[in-house]
């Protein structure tokens, strides 16, 4: 899901640079009211699993390959603000020294997998989990949805944002100049692989980690629900 | 033993495993992500090359290009599966100490 850099168009990639910007310095404001230092650790290691969840390319076999974002476990653990700042380190990092999402596109990858991710997946989790008791399996239900929702309202969007590349741009004779494939390509292709293999995956871990802390920690997801 | 420690353990143990996610991948000969083909790939799928993407591809050189070390990539499995682990342990070291920088400036005020 990191659009690397030549699919987007300029246009495009200054649209979600400028739409970050404000969300950024809210993320940074809300956070600064919200976080205690005591869970900048916690934040720390949000950053560092959703890095690594990334780094595990799932195959569809002869096909491509997918990934988690690792990131609406986050929104859950320190609110959908916290998760946004952690996950954007995480994929300015991918993108400037392993050249993983593009330059460009960090602003549409933030977007999508920062911002949309984090927001969808938190509001989620909330409706389905909400007045249900912190050891209850409805939490460990409704983080899963919520992963796999989110990864692929975050795919779909990614999928939009590719499609329309071929419509903005192209040469006198037809040919694109960015993204060659338009909506009737993009979005059934990023979102079919993510409804039928890497939604899955951002659920089962989600899931799994708040099972676990439901035992480890109840206290956490405890915090989390004042957030 | 903290929870803390239990999660970093977590993600040591993550970092460990991250080359399956490469291994995988080869195994069963999946291709590029979606939307994410280098420019020769792209010439093969669509019999082109688009000039804004070809102008725009090679806009930022990577210091570690795809978590594997610059004039490795005709190298063996493991060694590959051992750049993928340093590219974990590097990325993640600077990630947190970014958002452990970030923290302490947004939280300074606070308890």
């Amino acid at each position: 899901m990191h659009i690397p850099d030549g699919y987007l168009g300029p246009a495009t990639c200054g649209v979600f640079y400028v739409a970050m910007l404000p969300i950024w310095t809210a993320a940074s404001r809300i956070v600064k009211k919200t976080l205690k230092a005591r869970q900048v650790p916690l934040l720390a290691i949000g950053a560092a699993f959703s890095f690594v969840i990334m780094m595990f390319n799932v195959p569809i076999p002869c096909g491509t390959t997918g990934h988690a974002v690792g990131g609406v476990l986050a929104a859950i653990l320190l609110g959908p603000w916290a998760a946004s700042i952690a996950i954007t380190v995480a994929l300015v990092i991918q993108a400037l020294l392993f050249g993983d999402g593009g330059i460009t596109a960090i602003g549409a990858n933030c977007f999508n997998m920062a911002f949309v991710l984090p927001f969808a997946g938190y509001y989620i989790y909330k409706a389905i989990s909400y007045n249900a008791p912190i050891d209850s399996n409805r939490r460990i239900i409704a983080a899963g949805i919520a992963g796999y929702i989110a990864l692929n309202i975050a795919a779909l969007l990614t999928g939009i944002e590719f499609g329309l590349q071929p419509l903005f741009h192209h040469t006198a004779n037809g040919q694109a100049l960015y993204c060659p494939y338009g909506l009737n390509v993009a979005v059934p292709a990023m979102l079919g692989e993510h409804l039928l293999i890497f939604g899955w995956v951002e659920a089962i871990v989600t899931a799994l980690v708040i099972k676990y802390l439901q035992k480890q920690s109840p206290e956490l997801l405890r915090e989390g629900e004042v957030v | 033993m903290k929870l803390i420690t239990k999660l970093w353990i977590g993600i040591a143990v993550l970092i460990v495993l991250s080359p399956l996610g490469l291994i995988l991948p080869e195994h069963f000969k999946s291709g590029s992500a979606w939307g994410e083909w280098s420019a020769d790939e792209i010439q093969k799928l669509v019999g082109y090359i688009p000039q804004g993407l070809e102008k725009l591809s090679s806009l930022w050189s990577a210091p570690i290009p795809d978590y594997a070390f610059k004039g490795w990539e005709e190298k063996s499995l493991p060694h590959l599966s051992f750049a993928y682990i340093m590219s974990a342990v590097i990325g993640i070291t600077i990630v947190v100490v970014v958002v452990l920088i970030i923290g302490k400036i947004l939280t300074k005020k606070g308890e």
